[in-house]
């Protein structure tokens, strides 16, 4: 019973610190921009991909293809800002709601014309196996995965705390007008903003191909979920999101293994319900 | 930029203008339109594609003439008694979601005005999509849902050709029990594990009501959710029950997160029988050697070739088309426009009435279905076909191989499956 529990807090953590992840690239497009991405799961699962075929033509292990998906999402990011997005930061709010809306059918319909909408997954990665601890089961890419989300949130939460233009980003998702006046240039903290957002989706998706099938509507629970987790732990904060990841991640296990796995959702959707009621800012918004 | 669209536009103007003019030709023939709602995007986007295939394989064969087929109308081009007329198949996109299958359902008898429908594969699809053509007054046929509730519901136009889950199931616990007497083995404990939606849950109710008819007892009632992105609590739950056996009812994308957590987390029952997901066409290509050994529900598989030489025509006529193998799904889906067309073909009109009572005098022999079925023939009450009966299959090396009933068995089960740190 209590190594069913420890394993089961284990698998919590392990799928919650990826879920942190995901979440963070969202919450901070949100927090600076004011913008939903709907797209963020099909990000997600473009990354994916890409790891995929850098596998399967290349031979190049996911573990490597992370600086190739950080790279591709972040200058996909770029690319969507200026030509789209930013287009419509000034129109009306519909506009600016419905625009990533379509970006994420184009994407996903995009993918599969391309790649056929038949599973995918890689073969043979480098990091595979479970160390076992007596009975604890520990499954070797979730664990180097873990370890790596929160390098990345660590490192993500330094830049914007130490470094000039993470001060400047900051300071435009505080106070848009203000950080004008301080002379920050704001459109290119958004430009950068989306493209971190999108780099930060594109290192979870390199993460997850280690040891998930890959097919064009992957992004889908992944994306939902993370939306949750942007309310949960505070629309825009990044801090926020880390935290809500790794409970929302621990909820649905330890709600799964004692109550009825088919709840296991209701259960974490319920969390957020019952959050928002009492705190509607989320845990750490403002 | 403005150079080059000005050298596409007429290119594609050419092309629209011949997709119109080639439409027009086909109106211009006798044609009758069936609808077909199958998830052609969206989570089993790769099973209705699968689905399509037979559909469009079964079409080809009714529309042209195939002397040497054994099937109703191959060897006349279309059907005869109706001019020769042609089947033309309008498929719709459900997503896999009920609320659509209604909505294309009565879009395509009322906008397309198709004569007779046919799909969803997915149960919950299959039934909302169904009460559509029932208020509409459309003949229904559909082979590739399974859930025992749709041919519960005394409808007037729709039939079932395949078996249901209460019969994939009886036949699963027979196996267990053939097992039993044939190795010298007992089993004492179940476990049911199975996605939530109408297929997975009736499954569910069915191992839970024949379980103890059989002496056995259920050790954990698991159900999920097919979109999980992670079954590890679920997976937890059944390390704790320990059955004996497990009986698995899902679609695809829940098989390959099952059978990736089975292995992660050291899961060693003495099997897994299994329904639907691990026999899609995409379930082997993802998981490659962890699939081996899962005992699936089938009601067809290459092998049958060996006792039923139809199915290896019929898998070269599919290899030659599509470059791959013949799959479980696009067999029953490739039934279904036979039998509406051999119904048309006997009440000598698409009248929906006078196709229904044609539906009820079926009568199609054995050696013209793909399966190895007496027959279809269909109950006067509830319309499901009295003559389909289920298989076992089990993935050994990388093959779906038949291993039950016994006596037509292509080799003999691998039992208990081996444990998984022991595979390669």
């Amino acid at each position: 019973m209590s190594e069913q529990l420890i394993q089961q807090l284990v698998n919590g953590l392990l799928i919650g610190f990826l879920y942190s992840l995901i979440a963070i690239g969202l919450t901070m497009i949100w927090g600076v921009m004011n913008i939903i991405n709907f797209a963020h799961g099909d990000f997600l699962m473009l990354s994916m991909f890409i790891s995929f075929w850098l596998y399967t033509l290349y031979g190049l292990d996911p573990i490597f293809s992370i600086p190739v998906c950080t790279g591709l999402l972040f200058l996909l990011g770029l690319l969507i800002y200026k030509y789209l997005v930013s287009k419509v930061m000034t129109g009306p709010a519909l506009a600016q709601l419905v625009v990533t809306f379509g970006v994420s059918i184009f994407i996903a319909n995009a993918a599969v014309l391309l790649w056929t909408p038949d599973f995918k997954m890689i073969e043979k990665p480098l990091l595979t196996g479970t160390w076992s601890f007596g009975t604890i089961q520990l499954s070797i890419p979730k664990v180097v995965a873990s370890a790596g989300s929160v390098l990345v949130s660590l490192a993500l939460f330094l830049f914007l705390r130490k470094s000039k233009t993470g001060k400047a980003i900051l300071a435009t998702e505080m106070n848009r007008n203000s950080a004008l006046l301080m002379g920050v240039n704001t459109d290119r903290v958004n430009a950068l903003s989306f493209a971190i957002g999108s780099a930060l989706v594109g290192i979870a998706g390199a993460f997850l191909s280690m040891y998930y099938y890959i097919y064009p509507g992957v992004g889908g629970t992944f994306g939902l979920i993370s939306f949750c987790i942007v309310a949960l732990g505070g629309f825009g904060s990044i801090e926020g999101a880390f935290i809500a990841g790794i409970l929302i991640g621990i909820v649905q296990t330890l709600g799964g293994y004692f109550f009825d796995p088919a709840y296991k959702y209701a259960i974490v959707f319920a969390l957020y319900l019952v959050t928002v009621w009492i705190r509607p800012q989320g845990l750490l918004g403002w | 930029m403005h150079g080059k669209r000005s050298r596409i536009l007429p290119y594609a103007l050419t092309l629209l203008l011949s997709l119109a003019l080639t439409s027009a030709g086909v109106a211009a023939d006798k044609v009758i339109k069936v609808g077909a709602v199958y998830p052609l995007t969206g989570n089993i986007a790769s099973t209705g594609l699968d689905c399509r295939r037979g559909v469009e394989l079964a079409v080809d064969i009714i529309n042209g003439k195939y002397p040497d087929l054994n099937l109703p109308l191959a060897k006349d081009a279309g059907l005869p008694n109706l001019g020769g007329a042609k089947l033309e198949i309008v498929f719709a996109d459900t997503k896999g979601e009920p609320k659509n299958g209604q909505a294309e359902a009565e879009r395509l008898v009322t906008q397309e005005k198709v004569v007779a429908m046919i799909g969803a594969y997915q149960s919950s699809v299959t039934k909302t999509a169904s009460q559509a053509t029932e208020r509409l007054k459309i003949p229904y046929v559909c082979s590739d849902s399974s859930s025992p509730a749709l041919t519960e519901r005394d409808l007037k136009y729709f039939f079932r050709v395949s078996p249901h889950d209460a019969i994939f199931v009886r036949d699963q616990f027979n196996f267990l029990r053939d097992l039993e007497k044939e190795r010298k083995v007992k089993f004492h404990t179940i476990a049911a594990l199975y996605e939530n939606t109408e297929f997975g849950s009736n499954v569910g109710k069915q191992i839970l009501k024949v379980a103890p008819e059989y002496g056995y007892r259920v050790v954990a009632d698991v159900s999920y959710a097919a979109n999980a992105t992670d079954v590890t609590s679920e997976v937890g739950r059944l390390i704790k029950a320990s059955p004996d056996v497990v009986m698995h009812a899902s679609y695809i994308t829940d098989a390959i997160l099952f059978t990736k957590t089975f292995k992660e987390m050291g899961f060693n029952p003495q099997g897994i029988t299994t329904f639907a997901g691990y026999i899609e066409p995409g379930y082997l290509p993802a998981v490659k050697g962890d699939g081996n050994y899962f005992v699936i529900r089938s009601t067809f598989a290459l092998d049958l070739a060996k006792r039923k030489p139809l199915v290896a025509k019929v898998n070269e006529l599919f290899k030659k088309k599509y470059g791959i193998d013949m799959s479980e799904n696009a067999a029953r889906s490739f039934t279904a426009p036979f039998v509406l067309a051999d119904a048309m073909n006997r009440a000598k009109t698409t009248e929906a009435e006078a196709v229904v009572k044609a539906l009820l005098s079926t009568d199609i022999p054995g050696d013209q279905v793909l399966y190895p079925w007496i027959g279809i023939k269909f109950d006067p009450q509830s319309h499901q076909n009295i003559y389909a009966q289920g298989t076992l299959v089990q993935i050994q090396n990388l093959q779906y191989v038949t291993v039950w009933p016994f006596d037509s068995a292509a080799a003999p089960v691998i039992w208990p499956f081996p444990p998984w740190k022991s595979r390669k």
